[in-house]
C-alpha cells in the first residue's frame, strides 16, 4: 500500500513542480477552443445543431486528459534514461505495486489537468446544466485518464528511448482524438471512418461525457461505461505485464 | 569467517554471446572486495545477476543465505547499491529521494525521519536536504546515492564505479564514508572501478575478470607476486593485455553517456 502511495505521490509532486509544463499544456486546448469554437461555431449553428461550444467543450477536456495521461505513462522512458527506474527495480517490492502506483498517479494528474481545462471552458462560455452532472462526468474522465496512462505505460515499457515517441503522437494520439467525435458529431461518416470510430475506445468516453454533461449521446450511457471499463482494465493489465518484463 | 556472497559456476548467455563464462568466487563477510576488468569483460552483467536484475543462465548464487533468482525480496533487503550512472530523481529534493527509498524498503514510520537525517548528515548533505537534486554537482549526487544505498542498513553494499568522473578530493571523501561504514557496521563492500590505485589502497581482496572468465583472484600482494609486477595497474595490464576494448553499447547506454558528458 505504501509503495503504491509513494509512487502516486511522486507523480503528483513532479506535476505540480513543472509549472511551465502545466501552463504549456493549456496552450493547445485553448487554441482548439478558440479556433474551432469561434471558427466553426456559426456554421454549426446554421446547420441547425445548436451551440458548438457546448458540443466542443467535453471534446477538448477529454483531449487534454488523454494527452496528459499518455505523457504521464510515457514518463517511464525518462525514468529509464535518468536511471531512476533501476532504483525501483532493485527495491524489495513487487513490480505490480510500482506500476499501479505510477499509473494511478499519472491518471490523477490527467484528471487534474481535465479539471483545469474544464474551468477554462467555463471562461469560454461553456455552462453545466446542473451541478449534479459533475459526478458521472468525473467517472468518465477518470476512466479515460486511467486508460491512456496505462497505454502510455505499456508503450514506454517497450520503447528504449524518446525517438519513437513522435511517431506515436502522430499516428496514435491525434487520430484517436480526431476519430472519437471530440470535434464533430459522428454522423453520416463514410463506412471506413465510421468503423474506426467504433473501435476507438475514446469514442465511448466522449459519448459518455457528453451524455453526462450536455445530455447528448449516441449510445446508452451504460454501454459507454461498460466498454470503457473493460478496455481500461485490459490496458492496465497489459501495461503492468509489459512493465514487469522490463530488463534493467 | 563465512562467505556472504558465494558464486558457483555462474554463466550468463545472451543469445550466442557468453557474457559471463562459468565463474566462481566468494566474498567474506565484512571485507572490501574489488571486482576488476576491462570494459565489456562481464562486470556489469555479474553485478546485475548478484543484485536480482538478471537471472543466470546456469550456476548458483547465494547472497546472505538466499538465492537471488528464487528469493528476490530477501536478497533485495540485504544489499544497497550505487549504480554506475545516475539513479536519483532530479525533480525531487534530497530529502524526498531518501524518503522514497525508505518507504520502498519498508523502514518503519517512527524511525524513518531520524534515519534519513542521520544518513544525510553522514554524507554532509543535511543543509541541502530541501534542494532539488537537479541543482547538485556530480560529487553531491554520488554522496546522496551512497547515503541512500546505506539507508536500510544493508549487509552488503554494491558500488559500480562509484568514483567515476569525480575529482580526487571527492573520491577521497567518498571512500572515507564507505570505509567508515565498512568498519563500524561490518558491512561488506563489493565494488568495481577502473582506478587501479583505488583498488590497491582499499580492497582486501580482488578478482579480475576478462572475457567473462575470472583470470586472477587474491590480495593485491598475491596478484603482484603472481604477475611479477610492482603495481596493481601493471598486474592488471599483464593479466588482461594492452588491447583497447570496444564495448557494445545499447542505445540507452549511449543516451546516458551523452547526458553524462553534458553534466560534466
Amino acid at each position: 500500500m505504501n509503495t503504491i502511495y509513494i509512487l502516486w505521490l511522486r507523480q503528483l509532486k513532479k506535476y505540480f513542480r513543472s509549472k511551465s509544463r502545466i501552463v504549456g499544456s493549456l496552450g493547445q486546448p485553448l487554441l482548439f477552443m478558440i479556433a474551432f469554437g469561434f471558427g466553426f461555431g456559426s456554421i454549426y449553428q446554421r446547420a441547425g445543431e445548436g451551440n458548438y461550444i457546448e458540443f466542443l467543450a467535453p471534446g477538448i477536456i477529454l483531449m487534454s486528459v488523454l494527452m496528459t495521461g499518455m505523457f504521464s505513462g510515457v514518463d517511464i522512458i525518462w525514468d529509464k534514461q535518468f536511471g531512476f527506474l533501476k532504483e525501483t527495480l532493485v527495491a524489495p517490492v513487487s513490480r505490480f505495486e510500482i506500476v499501479l502506483g505510477k499509473t494511478l498517479g499519472g491518471a490523477t494528474v490527467a484528471v487534474i489537468q481535465g479539471i483545469i481545462v474544464f474551468l477554462l471552458t467555463l471562461v469560454m462560455g461553456f455552462r453545466l446544466q446542473t451541478m449534479a452532472d459533475i459526478f458521472p462526468a468525473f467517472v468518465f474522465v477518470f476512466l479515460v485518464a486511467l486508460l491512456f496512462t496505462s497505454l502510455g505505460t505499456a508503450i514506454a515499457s517497450i520503447l528504449e528511448d524518446m525517438q519513437g515517441f513522435q511517431l506515436i503522437m502522430n499516428f496514435l494520439v491525434m487520430p484517436t482524438v480526431f476519430l472519437s467525435g471530440a470535434f464533430f458529431p459522428l454522423k453520416g461518416l463514410p463506412r471506413a471512418i465510421e468503423f474506426l470510430t467504433k473501435i476507438n475506445p475514446l469514442t465511448y468516453g466522449m459519448d459518455g461525457l457528453r451524455g453526462a454533461l450536455i445530455n447528448v449521446s449516441t449510445y446508452p450511457i451504460y454501454m459507454d461505461l461498460f466498454i470503457l471499463s473493460v478496455v481500461t482494465l485490459v490496458l492496465l493489465g497489459i501495461g503492468s505485464y509489459l512493465f514487469s518484463k522490463i530488463q534493467a | 569467517m563465512k562467505n556472504i556472497i558465494n558464486v558457483k559456476k555462474l554463466t550468463k548467455k545472451f543469445k550466442s554471446i557468453v557474457a559471463v563464462d562459468n565463474i566462481s568466487f566468494g566474498v567474506r563477510e565484512g571485507e572490501i572486495f574489488a571486482f576488476l576488468g576491462p570494459n565489456g569483460a562481464g562486470k556489469s552483467t555479474t553485478i546485475k545477476m548478484l543484485t536480482t536484475l538478471l537471472d543466470p543462465t546456469e550456476g548458483e548464487i547465494v547472497i546472505n543465505g538466499s538465492n537471488p533468482s528464487e528469493n528476490k525480496d530477501a536478497v533485495r533487503h540485504s544489499f544497497g547499491i550505487v549504480f554506475q550512472d545516475a539513479s536519483l530523481d532530479e525533480d525531487l529534493t534530497a530529502w524526498e529521494n531518501m524518503q522514497f527509498h525508505a518507504v520502498l524498503y519498508g523502514i518503519p514510520k517512527e524511525i524513518r525521519n531520524d534515519r534519513v537525517e542521520e544518513m544525510l548528515r553522514f554524507v554532509e548533505l543535511w543543509d541541502r536536504r530541501k534542494d532539488l537534486v537537479k541543482t547538485f554537482s556530480g560529487g553531491m549526487r554520488r554522496r546522496l546515492e551512497i547515503a541512500r544505498g546505506l539507508l536500510h542498513h544493508p549487509k552488503i553494499l554494491f558500488l559500480d564505479e562509484p568514483t567515476l568522473g569525480l575529482d580526487p578530493q571527492t573520491r577521497n571523501h567518498t571512500w572515507n564514508y564507505i570505509k567508515n561504514v565498512n568498519k563500524n557496521e561490518n558491512m561488506t563492500v563489493f565494488f568495481t572501478t577502473h582506478y587501479m590505485e583505488e583498488a590497491e589502497k582499499i580492497a582486501d581482496n580482488i578478482a579480475v575478470i576478462d572475457h567473462g572468465k575470472i583470470v586472477a583472484k587474491g590480495t593485491t600482494k598475491q596478484l603482484l607476486n603472481q604477475t611479477r609486477t610492482s603495481t596493481l595497474e601493471e598486474a592488471f595490464l599483464s593479466l588482461t593485455g594492452h588491447q583497447i576494448r570496444d564495448e557494445e553499447v545499447s542505445s540507452l547506454d549511449r543516451m546516458r553517456q551523452r547526458r553524462f558528458m553534458h553534466r560534466h
